[in-house]
């Protein structure tokens, strides 16, 4: 990363471990919940905030010298809106399914709790070319989240990755049956496609994080 | 004491060795340890934890022999080859036949649930370098007695670990846990395999192999018939001794009510949460018996057979019974304080009845409910113990004004 400053990487790099916005700072838990049951949902909501929260922070910190910081929260509330329906509009014209899969939480970005806190945290007082590190990292720390909570459900409850049925077929040919691990008598969880699930395994991921790194443990 | 001198030798060699919280847990499982209190004002007693778990268990043991029998009796009797049972004591349930059929299947599970649970424990108190805690003893006797009969081991050791590590291990172990572990372990099994749990396929061992063909032959619960607006042909005698299908060990409810009588009196289980969790269940049958007798419900409703049941039916079918004697009556999960015992225990009954009929597709509400009053159980203790300050409180200031 020569082109970036030290410092500048940190932008980056922080969000992605130490400073997680969804394991560490607890921020942006309910979309993590709501749409992890596929690895390609958890994927397209994690480009989706990464759009959002990069052209997000850049264009807040561009305005944050002449916004009015009485009404700051509105506008905002604006730019996030904003992005939010070019990212729907986007989705509902080349993703149509996809869309539909996401439903309400494509809308519900606005609400996500990650954006407005890097906007009010960072981009009110940084320029546009760390708030926009800063964006991407927060996302992608965000996204790295999603993904792994992602895998491990759709592995689990569905037995498929993207899609593709890795670990067999449940129900396979007529006459052969099931194939892979199902035709020795594995099933799917069914466990693993319900919410309650997503929160058990980031509540798992924060486990791991914190035994890995005993600094992040919080005193009590 | 040969073996038990040698024992403690061992220990003393390999204290602070980072296996020894393993060997400490089957050292103190067979004898008292050498080192105990011999001065200062303790209290010396001998129902330790220890003793306190092998008492549930010894309560347990003739639910797990009747469930043996029972899971060969109603594979036989399914299978047509046996007339069903008459009396408790009918040839045609207490048969050698019945017993090989039930222990070839219901002894693995017993195995599976105390490997796999022990295991588990085991890693965790050597990593965390405590000793064994003994927590497990009785879970892992419970498990096997409220899971259906066929449950895949797998399956049951996937359970196992989940429950005993997201259930109990990651808030602190034995003692510290805010859910009933048994009934995480067959929570989790329940949404996570429900065409293992549910159904009318699952409680008949073998039901697929006895038909012959793709199809199972039926061996629906009770419950599962009532709500599907089904007869069925058990009458009272058969529910209240137990020649029901179900879960493993949750059908007789005579031998549940005898395993009660014997906790209550060697005072490990609080007859307070029992008796007000069976009162709390008469009640919300009561209640749907009355709008069943008001007719704001016809027979055209789904609800039907189920409210229609007689209210004191619903401690006799299902896991009624087990789960107010065995489940309820957990100390660590139920409520500390007498007060808040009555109303966690009214409660649990009350909801478990009422799940029981407004959903038919958890017919096991009791299950639900005691994990849902698991959950209040720290909550309504608070308000007890603040509502006796406030009372004190009052006197106080009556008394100095």
């Amino acid at each position: 990363m020569g082109l970036l400053s030290k410092k500048d990487q940190k932008l980056i790099l922080d969000p992605l471990a130490d400073d997680n916005p969804i394991t560490i700072q607890v921020l942006g838990i309910c979309s993590a919940l709501a749409i992890t049951a596929q690895l390609k949902a958890s994927i397209v909501m994690s480009i989706s905030v990464l759009f959002v929260l990069g052209v997000g922070n850049v264009v807040i910190s561009l305005m944050r010298n002449i916004i009015p910081s009485k009404i700051r929260i509105i506008v905002q509330l604006i730019v996030v809106a904003t992005l939010v329906i070019i990212v729907d509009q986007v989705l509902k014209a080349y993703a149509y399914s996809l869309s539909k899969e996401l439903s309400v939480f494509v809308g519900l970005i606005i609400t996500n709790c990650i954006i407005m806190g890097r906007f009010e945290a960072f981009a009110l007082g940084n320029g546009p070319w760390r708030s926009f590190l800063d964006g991407i990292g927060n996302a992608l720390g965000y996204g790295v989240i999603l993904i792994i909570v992602g895998f491990f459900r759709e592995l689990l409850g569905s037995g498929t990755l993207l899609g593709f049925k890795v670990l067999g077929d449940p129900i396979g040919d007529p006459v052969t049956g099931p194939t892979g691990l199902y035709s020795i008598g594995y099933e799917n969880n069914g466990f693993m496609l319900l919410s309650p699930m997503a929160l058990i395994v980031v509540g798992l991921i924060i486990w791991v994080q914190r035994s890995r790194n005993k600094a992040l443990i919080e005193e009590n | 004491m040969g073996l038990k001198q040698n024992l403690h030798k061992i220990k003393m060699k390999y204290e602070g060795k980072k296996m020894a919280p393993a060997f400490n847990a089957i050292h103190t499982f067979l004898y008292s340890p050498n080192e105990t209190t011999h001065s200062g004002s303790h209290i010396r007693a001998v129902d330790d934890l220890k003793r306190t778990m092998n008492t549930v268990i010894m309560a347990l043991v003739p639910c797990l022999i009747f469930g043996i029998f029972n899971a060969g009796y109603q594979h036989y009797l399914a299978a047509g080859e046996i007339e069903s049972a008459t009396s408790f004591f009918s040839g045609d349930f207490w048969s050698m036949q019945n017993f090989s059929k039930g222990a070839w299947k219901v002894l693995p599970l017993v195995v599976i649930s105390y490997g796999v649970g022990l295991l588990v424990e085991f890693i965790f108190a050597v990593i965390k370098g405590h000793e064994v805690e003994e927590g497990y003893l009785v879970t892992g006797m419970l498990v096997p007695l409220i899971v259906p009969v066929d449950t895949p081991l797998w399956m049951l050791s996937v359970a196992v670990i989940f429950g005993v590590v997201i259930g109990k291990e990651v808030f602190g172990g034995t003692g510290m846990n805010i859910l009933n572990p048994a009934l995480t372990i067959r929570a989790f099994l329940f949404f996570a395999y429900p065409t293992w749990m549910s159904g009318d396929k699952v409680w008949v061992t073998e039901a697929k192999e006895l038909a012959g063909g793709p199809d199972a032959i039926s061996g629906e619960t009770i419950l599962g018939s009532l709500a599907q607006n089904k007869p069925f042909d058990y009458d009272v005698a058969d529910m209240f001794l137990g020649f029901i299908p179900g879960s493993v060990g949750e059908t007789s409810t005579i031998l549940i009510l005898l395993g009660g009588l014997f906790l209550i009196f060697s005072k490990i289980g609080s007859w307070r949460i029992m008796l007000s969790m069976a009162l709390g269940g008469l009640a919300m049958g009561l209640i749907f018996n009355g709008v069943v007798s008001q007719e704001w419900i016809t027979e055209s409703s789904k609800f039907y057979s189920l409210m229609s049941t007689e209210f004191w039916h619903h401690l006799i079918i299902g896991g009624f019974a087990f789960g107010m004697v065995f489940m309820a009556t957990d100390p660590v999960t139920a409520s500390q304080t007498n007060k808040g015992k009555w109303i966690y225990g009214f409660l649990a009954g009350f909801i478990s009845v009422m799940i029981r009929v407004f959903n038919p597709a958890y017919p096991e509400g009791v299950m639900l409910a005691i994990l849902l009053m698991n959950v209040f159980a720290p909550t309504i203790d608070h308000y007890v113990v603040q509502g006796n300050v406030k009372k004190r409180m009052k006197r106080l200031k009556v008394k100095t004004a």
